[in-house]
Formats: structure tokens, C-alpha cells, sequence
């Protein structure tokens, strides 16, 4: 048993050797720091980005399906409507950036729990980057290039798709 | 705490640790379910968005399988674990920034339970009167 190697050192209660008591192989030390420093900052990452996203989301959900006609007005000018305004945009962008980066963390934690062989592992973080990063950039590029006010080949706005808005210039 | 009573609440099942164990262990799954999930969806409603930059024909299109019934019901699953997942998530942090968060982290898995049950049956009923008013059948 354990305990025996230092009975002093034994937490009275648990039987479990109290830190440092016994000699630790330099592996396992707290102190060392090199990679710890990335995996503390992911821990706060994850505070803090998750306290962001309620409000993000809440709100997201809450002005597409709680006001309004709810889900049955989502359609193109409903998004050209929102996308009109800067502050959704901004919005969007922001609950993009933030979901996707900590969604990704914490997939990576997870296939650091399940995936035992290295290169299983090595070939899901890999899939898991590369269709993050995709994600990412192309949410953005459809944020900024989007077009609210189309119109056909002789320069007239496509009836019943461009919003109110756009009539007026 | 003493010897005898440290036994007799391990004899006892013990009471399990601050994450795992008992009501921690089942949280924790709950939580990684669902930030699970809401991933996987995430990765789609980025990409049916992206639609929009195709032609508004093809967003309407696909968006508007969102207005089948069965979608309805997938929403309501869908917020649900939204919400349980935000809560939970609270939870946590008050576990790990707030002094008495430990102590109380039990307390605070009931409070998730009741808040998210009470945001879901709004959440329902005002999504499912919403969905029926403006339903033009199959
Ligand atoms: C059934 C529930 C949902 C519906 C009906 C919905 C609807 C929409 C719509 C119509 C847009 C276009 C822009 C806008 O309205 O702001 C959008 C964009 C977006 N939504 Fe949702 N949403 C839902 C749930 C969610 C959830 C749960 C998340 C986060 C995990 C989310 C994240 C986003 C993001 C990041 C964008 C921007 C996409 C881009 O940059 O191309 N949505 N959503
Ligand atoms: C609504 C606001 C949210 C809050 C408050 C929140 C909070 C948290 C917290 C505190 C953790 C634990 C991190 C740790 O143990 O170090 C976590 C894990 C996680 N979250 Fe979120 N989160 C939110 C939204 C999301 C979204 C939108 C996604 C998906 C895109 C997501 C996916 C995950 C995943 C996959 C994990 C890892 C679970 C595990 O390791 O068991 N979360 N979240």
C-alpha cells in the first residue's frame, strides 16, 4: 500500500499521501510549465467566450423565432434586413468567431479523452482544424460580401427577394 | 471530518467528487452531449447560410425545411440543449470563480434543472403558436 512509505505524510482521513511526500518522477510536477501555459489559457478561453455566447445566442434566437412571425419569416430579406444594419453584422461575426473557436477547444478535449492511439488522434484533430478553419472563413466572407439588393441583367430589382430598403435608392 | 465518518460515507456509495460521480458525473455528460451536438449544427447552419451568397432562391429553399414539422420538434431539441448547455456552463463557472461555488455546486445543478425547464416550456409554447399561426399545411 502507498501509505506505508510515509506514514507522516498521510492526510488522516483519506489515506491518500499528502502532495510532495514521496518522491515524484520530474514528468509529473505541476511546475512545469511549457505547455500548461497554452492549456491555462483554453481553460479561460472557455470561461469566458461561454459567458459571451449566452448573451450572443439568447439573442440570436430570441429575434429569429420569439418575435416577429417567428421562424416563418426567415427567408432572404429577412437577412438582407439584418445584414443592412452593422451591429448585426458585427453580431454575427462575433457569435461566429466565438462558438466555432470554443466549440473547437472543447471537440479537442474531447478526442484527447477517447482517441487512445496517437495517430487516430493526430488524423481527427487534423479533420477537426481544417473544417473549423473552413467554417470560420467562410462565415466571414459571407458576412462581408453579401448583396441585400440584387438585380437582373437590365439593372432592376428582383421583385419579391430585395427588402424594403433597397427600393429607396 | 473524522475516521468513522469518512467511512461511513464511502460505505455508503460515497458522495462522489466536484466533477465527476453522482449528479456531477451526469451533468458532465449532459454537458459534452450537447456541446457535442450543437457543433455538428453549427457546421451546417454555417454552411445553409452560406447560401444566401448563391441566390436567394436556393437560401429560401433550404431555410424553408426549417418550417417542416418535424424541424419544429428538432428546433425544440435543439434549444433545449442550447439551453441546458448555457446554464450548465454557468454552473460551472460559478463552480470554479465563485468562493462558495463548490459548496453549493449541487444546489446549483437543481437551479439549471428548474430554469431550464421553465425557459423550455416558454420557449415551446411561444414556438409552437408561432408555428401554427402561420402554417399553410403539407
Ligand atoms: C433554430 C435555431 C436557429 C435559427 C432559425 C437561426 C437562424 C439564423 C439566420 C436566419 C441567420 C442569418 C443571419 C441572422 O439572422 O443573423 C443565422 C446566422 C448565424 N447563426 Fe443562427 N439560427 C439558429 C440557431 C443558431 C445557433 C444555436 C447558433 C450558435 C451555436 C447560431 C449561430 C449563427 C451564426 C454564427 C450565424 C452567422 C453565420 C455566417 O456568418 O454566415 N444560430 N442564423
Ligand atoms: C451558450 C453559451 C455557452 C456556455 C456558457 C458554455 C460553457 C462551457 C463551459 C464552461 C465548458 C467547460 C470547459 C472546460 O471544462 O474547460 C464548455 C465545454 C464545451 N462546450 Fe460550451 N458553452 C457555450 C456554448 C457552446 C457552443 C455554442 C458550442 C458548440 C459550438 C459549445 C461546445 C462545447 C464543447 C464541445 C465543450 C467540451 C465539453 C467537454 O469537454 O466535455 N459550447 N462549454
Amino acid at each position: 500500500m502507498a501509505t506505508q512509505a510515509n506514514p507522516e505524510a498521510v492526510l488522516p482521513a483519506q489515506g491518500i499521501e499528502a502532495p510532495r511526500s514521496g518522491r515524484i518522477d520530474p514528468k509529473y510536477l505541476r511546475s512545469r510549465t511549457s505547455r500548461s501555459n497554452f492549456e491555462m489559457m483554453a481553460w479561460v478561453f472557455m470561461r469566458v467566450s461561454g459567458a459571451a455566447l449566452v448573451v450572443l445566442i439568447f439573442v440570436h434566437l430570441w429575434v429569429n423565432l420569439m418575435v416577429g412571425d417567428g421562424i416563418h419569416q426567415i427567408d432572404f430579406s429577412f437577412v438582407a434586413g439584418k445584414w443592412a444594419n452593422p451591429v448585426w453584422q458585427f453580431w454575427d461575426l462575433t457569435m461566429l468567431w466565438l462558438a466555432m473557436l470554443h466549440g473547437t477547444n472543447g471537440m479537442r478535449t474531447i478526442i484527447n479523452d477517447y482517441a487512445e492511439k496517437d495517430s487516430t488522434r493526430a488524423w481527427l484533430k487534423a479533420i477537426l482544424y481544417l473544417s473549423a478553419a473552413v467554417i470560420i472563413i467562410l462565415g466571414t466572407m459571407v458576412i462581408f460580401t453579401f448583396e441585400p439588393c440584387l438585380t437582373d441583367e437590365a439593372g432592376n430589382l428582383l421583385e419579391g427577394v430585395a427588402p424594403e430598403f433597397c427600393h429607396g435608392v | 471530518m473524522t475516521q468513522t465518518e469518512s467511512e461511513t460515507k464511502s460505505a455508503s456509495g460515497g458522495r462522489g467528487t466536484l466533477y465527476k460521480g453522482r449528479e456531477g458525473m451526469w451533468s458532465w455528460v449532459g454537458h459534452r452531449i450537447t456541446g457535442v451536438g450543437i457543433f455538428f449544427f453549427l457546421l451546417v447552419h454555417v454552411l445553409d447560410t452560406s447560401l444566401v451568397r448563391v441566390s436567394p432562391e436556393a437560401y429560401n429553399a433550404v431555410i424553408g425545411a426549417y418550417k417542416h414539422p418535424i424541424m419544429i420538434i428538432g428546433e425544440i431539441g435543439l434549444v433545449g440543449g442550447i439551453v441546458f448547455h448555457a446554464f450548465n456552463g454557468i454552473r460551472i463557472i460559478l463552480v470554479d470563480f465563485w468562493k462558495k461555488g463548490t459548496r453549493y455546486h449541487r444546489q446549483m445543478l437543481w437551479g439549471v434543472l428548474i430554469v431550464w425547464a421553465v425557459t423550455m416550456i416558454g420557449f415551446t409554447v411561444r414556438h409552437l403558436m408561432l408555428f401554427l399561426e402561420g402554417w399553410e399545411g403539407f
